[in-house]
């Protein structure tokens, strides 16, 4: 199974290593480099490189590089799945995955990843065993660290917030992400809604936990954490659950695809180059659709731009926009969109001298996010516990995100 | 600062230590001062220790030592958690002179009242195997007993052990089939991938495949139908699948909701390869799940799904649309995604595909273009209805502005056109105005070879062409050269009078290139199209060569053939065997017996019950007795025993009288070959004798043999039983002369080791003497005169022979106990007028007698025969010597042992025990395939160890 595991930075330093059989040299990582400068682009390095005696996976967050040492026929999902774990209980632990973090925690890293695997099996891997086993650093540390202005990288979890503290509580976070591809005249291409339920419990004793939905045939396929009890969803579509402590993910769903997909915003682009001029035009407007009467926040839009735009010289009508002439990425933080006032990106483009005019035009990412609302039409009808004589506080909230939203120019 | 008593500044120095470690630099130095600490008391500071000892221990073996008394008293520990990490960290130091220790303490913890403790050892197993193969025996028994483990969190783990240290010893599953499929759900996450996996392999071997529809034979039906083929012909019937089968594929479909990619990935590949098709379809859905996770997620299931998809294309055409392309992908899952969507095009959904592929190519990315273009080509090859459509498209991709995008349209459009050539006398031309502007050499050749085998639709231009090139022939690209010289010849075949000089310059001033490829061709195409005085009659037919008609490239995926590894594997990745890779076997001919699975009462001790279940009729798993015992009558029937046998049906109940006479004959012979037989005159009975005793055998071989008792009644009907040859007497040492004709005046003697039980007393080895007179006058008075025995050894004497007439021949049978030493038996044998010295010295074979016994009990014995009683050696089987029947002949040859079921195919046991003193000798052979094989004797008797070890050698390396 896994023999050994780099973590390698951006820069291609090897910060951290970590053996489970006998030790496997640092040079291996060489035909990982070569495959590293091969792709050009971080995200492009194939996650399996053979080599002549090893192979390495390697899965690719937070820009650091988790590379695994193999030698043997295993499963690639096996591995890749176990890395991506590996991430997550390092989230769970430090709150962010960052190089400096996990320089600040090696020894809890270090012993953390002989907990998890055992000569290259995994052992325990759940966040909460693990915790019982080695301590995460103290809460003083954390707070210091954010006091002293670490940065601090988007947490996939944001529920703990909400919920009262220090007071047994359960709470679950339905989130619905909107994947779509709108192409040039606003037609939608494809477009579908997924979906988790986060929980957060914080209860005593042996709670029993079900989860019942007003509407439970929306979903069309689900995965769930392993404390849901799969025949009871079989047979009554109830999530019923021992919940572990602290946070987790209760359910991933997929909305089923007959269902029409209200695509919450529209793009309004109007993008050209000329073959004769070096200027082209540049106007974006992004307004709502079928919001249900809630606002879009957070809107951000990003667009590679093509290789010939050298810059470009844009007005918001509201928010802030970069354009990065090196990597060509123009991307223009909107914030709330009033309907009665449309944000719109107005401007020109400069273009290289002398070049063709490009043949793509660009295609444009959103991000959003819509509080209070899952889109699917998703909606939890109660949350019963038994097992435990106490009232402890419940609470659910919605919430719908873009998920890989493209428009199409 | 670790020589301090204080505990938090030991924690503190252990810190640093250990962060030293993780960024790799070297702390083994400290080793020593380290190890020291190795029995402190806070927990903290410990866990540091072990993890540092793990790191280096291999390196300071000496060292390391030291602490092996501290992991000793931790396995005794009441704490749980304590036992468990103690024997996790003994196990982790790779320090091969602790092997025996660690055997022990895993022996140990198999037992462990704790299943966290159990699991470790689990774990443990493939350590020691790592670290000592040879301990594969002793660790396998351990296995076995953990996988009876009902617990779900050791399951995992012990499969994962199995996985790695006996893959191949599948019938140690059987037992624990049901129970893995069942506890399955509630196993963590890695542990379902394992099992999964290995139940994929497990079920390709024992069930048939589903998808055949025409194979349902008897055999197939499982004991639901046992009823309905007691009365059934063998005729053809549907298939029906194993129950077992079902709840292997009824217990995973849940899993495919798991969170966890792998086990979803392992659940699917296990129902491509094991339902039947239309039940795979459900995995669609859950990988199409998988798509929306991590890139690298993305990227291993859409290499499987595009290995899916060219077998089962409308298991994903539903979800077509999510395999579109996002410009955010990275280019290796765009490409991927292009690879499925091609695959899925089908005459229905071609339009939107290429209205999709028609966004593609106005991609940034140039390689997804370029890999677009190719997929196009490939849609309209694979659909007729939309080359042209296909084939416009990429004609307008030609004024492209882009170099690369033409360039790879033309090679596509090269590979189209070859398919209908006719109608596109347009396009080439098209083409060739190209050449002015194209500078990618693969286009560039491209272009001329299509204008060079179809230069009869573009006569005018060709010519022109040429002369272009002729021009700046020097300047080219080899490849571009190459056709150059190509369409020259060609032009100047069917055009010999426009290009007769053109060619002849081009070939010059090929003649004088740098490539020597170059040069070959022309000089080649020189003699070929030349005509002159020697090469005519190849000249002659040129034309012929050049311009025959050529098939058309197949566009195909390179997924094609991928499908033969199996699916999430490594291997199927790669498209290459990675190291340890499991083939996954063909389904069988004809399913093994299902009943192997049923877990009774008895347990493992199962295989060994059968003999004795059989005379009282007591066994619960009646249908597999009953097939058993049918084999055996198969086998009585065909070797003519008695008449009543060949009437007796195979299936009959058990309460059918004739199977139970069967069955009670069989009994009698499991007893005679047992125990000592009182009569064993005649020749004719120990043939007899032979045979029967041979019978039990054959039940072992039958309950051991996984390919199915059907086979193996097919295989007795077809000829005399193998085994049967071998075991017949005096099959031992063959004749040996005991005294030769001439200087026994006419009287030779020749002696054989009968391997019969002797009669009068069990601890002699029985040998029979043949006498025969070679002399013109009888001999008369034939007795044992003063034996001269060394300690201990005795003889029975044969009862004297009266007389011997000339020519004649007879036998005796005398018993000597040798008292398990190969020393020589001295005697005299006296006539009534002369006394022959005659020494019988045994073969080390020979002097004991074979015991049956299962394997479980059988390496129950060999664990406790280990250390000093056991002798191992290497050898390599030459290559006359791998066929099971030969192994077991040669063993069975030189040694009187009785073989031992096996599961695993290239293992061969045989056991059996010393005549004197009764003491177990036990032969493991342990052949690779490769021819490599390892041979293990355990014995209490080292001395006859050691021989039987040499003398085997001997006998499979001639």
């Amino acid at each position: 199974m896994i023999h050994s595991l780099f973590l390698i930075n951006s820069s291609g330093d090897i910060f951290l290593e970590k053996h489970w059989k006998s030790v496997v040299s640092r040079s291996v990582c060489d035909y990982f480099f070569e495959a590293q400068e091969r792709a050009t682009e971080a995200e492009n390095v194939p996650p399996v490189i053979p080599t002549p005696h090893h192979y390495l996976l390697s899965v690719y967050r937070h820009k650091i590089f988790f590379v695994a040492v193999i030698q043997t026929e295993v499963p690639p999902l096996f591995v890749i799945e176990f890395l991506h774990r590996v991430v997550d209980t390092f989230q769970d632990y430090f709150g962010v995955c960052s190089e400096p973090v996990i320089k600040d925690n090696v020894v809890v890293v270090y012993e953390v990843l002989e907990e998890m695997l055992d000569n290259g099996f995994p052992l325990a891997t759940e966040s909460n065993i693990l915790k019982e086993l080695i301590k995460p650093p103290t809460i003083l540390r954390t707070v210091v660290n954010t006091i002293t202005g670490m940065e601090k990288g988007e947490t996939h979890r944001e529920l703990p917030s909400w919920l009262p503290t220090g007071q047994l509580s359960s709470g679950a976070l339905a989130k619905d992400w909107i994947d779509a591809i709108i192409d040039k005249s606003g037609s939608t291409i494809t477009a579908e809604i997924q979906g988790v339920i986060d929980a957060c419990v914080k209860l005593t004793g042996m709670p029993d936990l079900t989860l019942s939905f007003m509407n439970p045939r929306l979903l069309d396929d689900v995965s769930f954490h392993p404390c849901v009890r799969f025949k009871r969803w079989e047979s009554e579509r109830i999530l019923s659950f021992i919940p572990p402590d602290g946070n987790f993910r209760l359910l991933s769903y997929h909305v089923s695809a007959q269902n029409l997909v209200a695509i919450p915003v529209y793009v309004k682009h109007n993008i050209s180059f000329r073959d004769s001029s070096s200027l082209g035009r540049f106007e974006i407007t992004v307004g709502p659709k079928q919001t249900m009467g809630k606002t879009i926040e957070g809107v951000i839009v990003t667009s590679q731009m093509p290789k010939g735009v050298l810059n470009m010289s844009l007005t918001p009508s509201q928010g802030t926009h970069t354009f990065d002439p090196v990597t060509k990425m123009l991307s223009w933080d909107v914030g709330k969109i009033n309907p009665q006032k449309l944000p719109s990106l107005k401007g020109t483009m400069s273009l290289q001298a002398g070049a063709s005019k490009p043949d793509e035009n660009p295609t444009i990412n959103l991000q959003f996010k819509i509080q209070q609302l899952a889109i699917s039409g998703l909606k939890v009808n109660r949350l019963d516990m038994y097992g435990e004589k106490y009232k402890p506080f419940k609470g659910i909230k919605y919430m719908t995100k873009a998920g890989k939203f493209q428009v199409r120019t | 600062m670790l020589d301090t008593n204080k505990d938090s500044l030991k924690l503190e120095a252990m810190k640093r230590i250990v962060a030293m470690i993780a960024r790799g630099k070297n702390a083994s130095d400290l080793f020593p001062a380290v190890v020291k600490n190795v029995a402190c008391k806070n927990i903290e500071v410990k866990k540091l220790v072990y993890v540092y000892l793990v790191r280096y221990a291999e390196e300071q073996q000496d060292l390391a030592l030291l602490s092996i008394s501290t992991f000793q008293r931790g396995l005794k520990d009441p704490n749980q958690l304590i036992r468990a990490s103690a024997l996790r960290v003994l196990s982790s130091i790779r320090v091969p002179i602790i092997v025996p220790i660690m055997m022990l303490a895993i022996k140990e913890a198999a037992s462990d009242m704790s299943p966290y403790v159990r699991k470790t050892a689990a774990h443990a197993i493939p350590k020691l195997y790592s670290l000592d193969s040879d301990q594969k025996d002793q660790l396998i028994e351990v296995i076995e007993k953990l996988l009876a483990d009902k617990t779900t969190l050791v399951a995992g783990s012990v499969v994962m052990a199995f996985e790695e240290v006996c893959p191949e010893r599948i019938d140690l599953i059987h037992k624990n089939y049901r129970k893995l499929c069942n506890l399955l759900i509630d196993v963590e996450e890695w542990g379902q991938v394992v099992i999964i996996s290995m139940l994929t392999r497990y079920a390709r071997t024992q069930f048939l495949s589903p998808t055949q529809n025409e194979g349902g034979r008897e055999e197939a039906k499982g004991p639901g139908s046992e009823e309905a083929a007691t009365t059934a012909l063998p005729a053809r019937k549907p298939y029906v699948m194993d129950p077992d089968h079902r709840l292997l594929l009824r217990n995973t479909k849940p899993l495919l909701q798991s969170r966890s990619a792998a086990v979803v990935m392992a659940v699917a590949q296990l129902y491509f390869h094991l339902a039947p098709k239309a039940e795979v379809g459900v995995i669609a859905k859950a990988l199409v799940r998988l798509l929306r996770s991590h890139s690298e997620v993305q990227y291993v299931v859409l290499q499987n799904v595009a290995t899916m998809s060219i077998k089962r294309r409308g298991m994903f055409e539903p979800y077509l649309k999510s395999f579109y392309i996002r410009s955010t992908d990275p280019t290796q899952i765009k490409i991927l995604k292009l690879e499925v969507l091609t695959n899925l095009a089908s005459e229905t959904n071609i339009p939107t595909v290429l209205r999709e592929f028609q966004t593609y190519i106005r991609s940034m990315d140039k390689d997804f273009v370029a890999a677009t273009i190719q997929a196009i080509g490939r849609c309209a090859t694979n659909i007729g209805r939309v080359r042209d459509t296909c084939l416009n498209g990429l004609v307008q991709l030609l004024s492209n502005r882009d170099e690369l995008v033409v360039a790879e349209s033309v090679v596509v459009i090269k590979k189209l056109l070859q398919m209908q050539p006719a109608q596109h006398g347009e396009i080439i031309k098209h083409l060739a105005k190209l050449t002015d502007s194209i500078q990618v050499p693969m286009a560039r050749a491209s272009i001329l070879w299509l204008i060079g085998e179809y230069c009869e639709h573009v006569p005018k231009i060709a010519p022109d062409v040429l002369r272009k090139m002729a021009k700046s022939f020097t300047a080219e690209e080899d490849i571009v050269k190459l056709q150059v010289i190509n369409l020259a010849a060609k032009l100047y075949l069917t055009n010999s009078k426009q290009t007769k000089l053109l060619t002849q310059y081009v070939l010059s001033l090929a003649k004088y290139d740098q490539n020597y490829d170059i040069r070959d061709r022309a000089r080649f195409t020189r003699q070929l199209i030349v005509p002159s005085e020697q090469g005519g009659a190849l000249s002659r037919h040129a034309k012929k060569l050049f311009l025959a008609p050529k098939p058309a490239p197949v566009l195909e995926s390179s997924f094609k053939d991928r499908d033969h590894f199996q699916l999430g594997s490594l291997s199927h990745l790669l498209n290459a065997k990675a190291t340890g890779y499991q083939e996954l076997p063909d389904w069988p001919e004809e399913a093994p017996d299902p009943s192997v699975r049923n877990v009774e009462v008895s347990g493992g001790e199962r295989l060994n019950c059968v003999c004795a279940d059989c005379m009282s009729h007591t066994s619960p798993s009646v249908s597999w007795l009953m097939r058993v015992a049918s084999g055996g009558c198969g086998f009585h029937a065909e070797s003519g025993r008695g008449p009543r046998a060949p009437a007796l049906d195979p299936r009959s109940p058990s309460t059918d009288p004739e199977s139970e006479s069967a069955s009670d004959s069989k009994s009698s012979s499991e007893s005679g070959s047992g125990e000592s037989s009182s009569e064993s005159d005649s020749e004719d009975q120990e043939e007899e004798k032979g045979r029967s005793s041979e019978s039990p055998r054959c039940l072992m071989t039958l309950a051991e043999d996984k390919a199915g008792t059907g086979s193996l009644l097919a295989h007795f009907h077809t000829g005399p039983p193998p085994p049967l040859q071998l075991l017949s007497p005096g099959s031992g040492a063959g004749r040996q002369e005991l005294l030769h004709r001439v200087a026994g005046e006419g009287l030779a003697v020749d002696y054989t080791f009968s391997r019969q039980p002797f009669s009068g007393d069990p601890h002699m080895v029985s040998v029979h003497i043949h006498f025969s007179n070679s002399s013109d006058t009888p001999i008369k008075g034939l007795h044992v005169g003063t034996p001269k025995l060394p300690a201990g050894i005795s003889i029975q004497e044969f009862p004297e022979i009266e007389s011997l007439a000339p020519g004649e021949s007879t036998t005796a049978v005398m018993g000597i106990n040798f008292c398990d030493s190969t020393q020589a038996a001295n005697f005299q044998l006296c006539t009534q007028t002369r006394q022959f010295y005659v020494s019988i010295q045994p073969p080390v074979g020979e002097l004991m007698a074979p015991v049956f016994m299962s394997e479980n009990e059988f390496k129950k014995e060999q664990g406790k025969l280990t250390g000093m009683s056991e002798i191992t050696e290497k050898l390599t089987l030459p290559d006359g010597c791998r066929s099971d029947h030969i192994v077991v002949q040669k063993v069975t040859t030189v040694a009187n042992l009785g073989r031992v079921p096996c599961g695993a195919s290239d293992e061969y046991r045989f056991a059996g025990r010393t005549l004197t003193s009764g003491s177990l000798v036990l032969l493991t052979l342990d052949a690779r395939p490769t021819g490599a094989a390892q041979l293990t004797v355990n014995s209490e008797k080292m001395v006859i160890g050691t021989m039987l070890v040499k003398d085997v050698v001997q006998a499979l390396t001639q």
